[in-house]
């Protein structure tokens, strides 16, 4: 599939789904590019359209996307429609994605559309927003037009641009001023179609100055045909705010994903964000955090589990605009069968970006010969007053610690299950929802055996 | 039948011959030191009776109680009573000593055909042992070793002994670097557990350690093999003359 003819047709496919469906994507003026504060929103679209065009699927000859094979997992072809209005019908497993004793504000995303049958948002403080971007469009248009396609570059980025010139539906979360919401918010991402579908989700999470909130999204398999879904998330976080998001996949083996996160941070602002992967075909997460003012707090926590032949390929930047801020990233990750995993995590310090404290970390464990791991952490400082450091290391459980624990009765499995659990513990320790946590810690276990 | 039966064991790392030739015996309920110089093969040899698998035996045999102890997987041996109290205990972050003892403790009995044991004699118990070895509770909720001083690991290796009750208890060089007082407080734990079905293998380099551990036979081994024994009178004679006159007799044999 790297054949430029068939990248051609590839990208062909794209284009035509945009004009057939360039009337519906321009309806009344009420979608979410309509309300894009830059350009008016045909126009916008079109010029996204445009600059993907531009820049092609992205395929392995990018150095960004060497180890993620962009053109393959797209070769089995997907239908390209700016969704359908979501159907009220989903199958009852679909409550198995849910988490039990989480009483949170609950949001289903049915194949990118905002599920108002699933949905249960329940009481809201004053002045908050939760709904789907669309519905966003009517009720919060000043919002949008303030924040939407401010953070996330579809100039340079070939599927953000995608993104933003089919973007219709997703989250949107908006916390005024001051308000704290005290309950998490669960959305879910459902892929739940009949047809091979190509879903592009656009969230919106905004969060002004001292607000606070936790927000989970959840992109949940229930079977179904395979979907390859193109999010695209843009997340605000205002002075003094503090923001903590979880992103779990666990869409199963035939669905596969990119996920692009643009985090904006003013100052004094707490961003800290997990992104815990343990299955999918192909799963690509860019995770982009732009703390762009002084005395900013920035954590980065990633796991993933692939097994099977499940491909996971984190990318991670941490662009240092602004002094006095501190960063600290931790991706730890198990690959068993033929799993595939690539870090690649970029700290960069702009020149007047003093005394920055900037950590990033990255342990894998590969349990197995043909899984695969590459980590590639970067550190690019222009600062001289600056304490950062980095590191990556790759290898297997250690042999002195399996003997330990066997030379006290336990047998080989039981002893790496309970290495691996405490490896992946690191991470599951800082989840501060209970319920997920425990929802989490009960995959592990179940993974890797005890 | 004795509780170990060693004949002519060798075994090796590698290319490198470490035990050229053991032979011992030890019976229910017996102590026996383990006695030599550095690189006579003192912790290949506690090493190879817990099954560690970097050893390979190239001949001779081992019979625990009357089976074929080489034949067994680490966690087999540790099911069937062998234990060895680490020279250097492996720090595991992340994994709680609670945990890993219930964890422990629950396999061996489930192996005994006995139900796990409830939360609450489980806690009474790991109380009374660690009693035993003055070792603060509160290490309980800590990760395994890890953080802990030389002599918190070193007690912890006597306190899982006490927990998991074997029948023969393999002590690799537990009073290398303890001070006089964490040294009696090993040995007095250590002697607590002294039963007449437990035997005990203590490896040391130095004779202080059986001043308070009284063993009923003392082995030297030089180069790979037991080369003499005797009662503890021999470990005296250790002390005072040093081990030359051992390795020249080795080499002369």
């Amino acid at each position: 599939m790297s054949h430029p003819h068939a990248l051609a047709s590839l990208e062909a496919s794209f284009v035509d789904a945009f004009e057939a469906h360039a009337g519906l994507l321009a309806k009344n003026g009420t979608g979410p590019a309509e309300a894009l504060s830059f350009a008016a929103a045909p126009a916008l679209r079109r010029q996204a359209l445009n600059r993907f065009r531009d820049l092609g699927v992205p395929s392995r000859k990018n150095e960004a996307w060497k180890y993620t094979n962009i053109p393959e997992a797209l070769a089995a072809g997907f239908a390209v429609s700016p969704a359908d209005p979501p159907s009220d019908a989903l199958p009852a497993r679909w409550r198995d994605c849910l988490l039990p004793n989480l009483d949170a504000h609950l949001v289903v995303l049915v194949n990118g559309r905002f599920s108002s049958a699933h949905s249960m948002i329940g009481d809201l403080p004053e002045g908050v927003a939760i709904c789907g971007l669309e519905t966003a469009a009517t009720v919060r248009p000043d919002i949008l037009r303030r924040h939407l396609g401010r953070y996330a570059d579809w100039e340079t980025e070939s599927l953000t641009a995608l993104n933003t010139a089919f973007a219709r539906d997703g989250l949107f979360v908006y916390v005024p001023k001051g308000t704290v919401l005290e309950k998490p918010i669960y959305a879910l991402h459902l892929p739940a179609a009949n047809e091979r579908l190509f879903l592009q989700p656009r969230h919106l999470l905004v969060f002004e100055e001292n607000a606070q909130a936790r927000i989970v999204e959840r992109c949940c398999g229930l079977d179904g045909e395979a979907t390859f879904t193109n999010a695209v998330t843009e997340i605000f976080v205002g002075e003094r705010a503090v923001v903590e998001t979880y992103l779990v996949q666990d869409p199963g083996d035939e669905h596969s994903v990119v996920s692009t996160t643009h985090a904006y941070q003013e100052a004094a602002s707490t961003f800290s964000t997990a992104t815990i992967t343990l299955d999918g075909k192909v799963v690509r997460n860019n995770l982009n955090v732009l703390p762009n003012a002084p005395h900013c707090e920035t954590h980065l926590y990633g796991l993933f589990l692939p097994a099977g032949d499940t491909q996971v390929d984190n990318r991670t930047l941490v662009d240092h605009a602004k002094p006095d801020c501190v960063s600290n990233e931790l991706y730890k990750g198990v690959l068993n069968d033929r799993a595939s995993g690539v870090f690649n995590g970029k700290v960069f310090v702009r020149q007047d970006a003093q005394r920055i404290n900037a950590f990033q970390e990255n342990k894998t464990i590969v349990l197995n010969n043909e899984a695969t791991m590459n980590a590639k952490p970067e550190l690019e400082i222009y600062a001289d007053d600056v304490k950062c450091s980095h590191g990556a290391t790759t290898g297997q459980l250690d042999p002195e610690a399996l003997f330990y624990l066997r030379s006290r009765g336990m047998s080989k499995r039981q002893a790496q299950g309970l290495l691996l659990h405490a490896f992946a513990g690191d991470i599951l320790e800082r989840i501060s929802i209970e319920p997920l946590r425990e929802m989490l810690d009960e995959r592990v276990t179940r993974l890797f055996g005890e | 039948m004795a509780l170990l039966e060693i004949n002519n064991l060798h075994a090796r790392i590698e290319e490198q011959n470490i035990l050229k030739g053991v032979d011992l015996t030890v019976g229910a309920g017996e102590v026996h030191a383990i006695m030599g110089p550095n690189g006579s093969g003192k912790s290949t040899f506690a090493a190879v009776l817990a099954g560690r698998e970097e050893f390979e035996v190239t001949d001779g045999d081992v019979l625990y109680e009357g089976n074929d102890l080489l034949d067994m997987e680490p966690d087999e041996r540790a099911l069937e009573g062998v234990f060895l109290a680490f020279q250097y205990p492996v720090e595991l972050p992340g994994v709680s000593m609670n945990n890993f003892l219930r964890q422990a403790l629950n396999q061996q009995r489930e192996h005994r055909g006995e139900e796990p044991l409830p939360a609450g004699a489980f806690l009474k118990r790991m109380r009374e042992c660690a009693a035993l070895v003055s070792l603060d509770p509160q290490l309980m909720s800590r990760s395994v070793n890890d953080g802990f001083s030389g002599g918190e690991k070193k007690r912890n290796e006597i306190f899982q002994l006490a927990m998991l009750e074997p029948r023969l208890a393999i002590l690799d060089e537990t009073d290398s670097g303890l001070d006089i007082d964490a040294l009696r407080i090993v040995a007095d734990g250590v002697n607590a557990l002294r039963r007449s079905d437990r035997s005990f293998v203590v490896i040391t380099h130095y004779q202080r350690l059986l001043n308070y551990i009284v063993p009923d036979v003392v082995h030297v081994m030089a180069d790979g093999r037991i080369v003499r024994s005797g009662d503890k009178s021999l470990a005296l004679e250790l002390e005072e003359k040093g081990y030359d006159w051992i390795r020249e007799e080795a080499v002369a044999a």
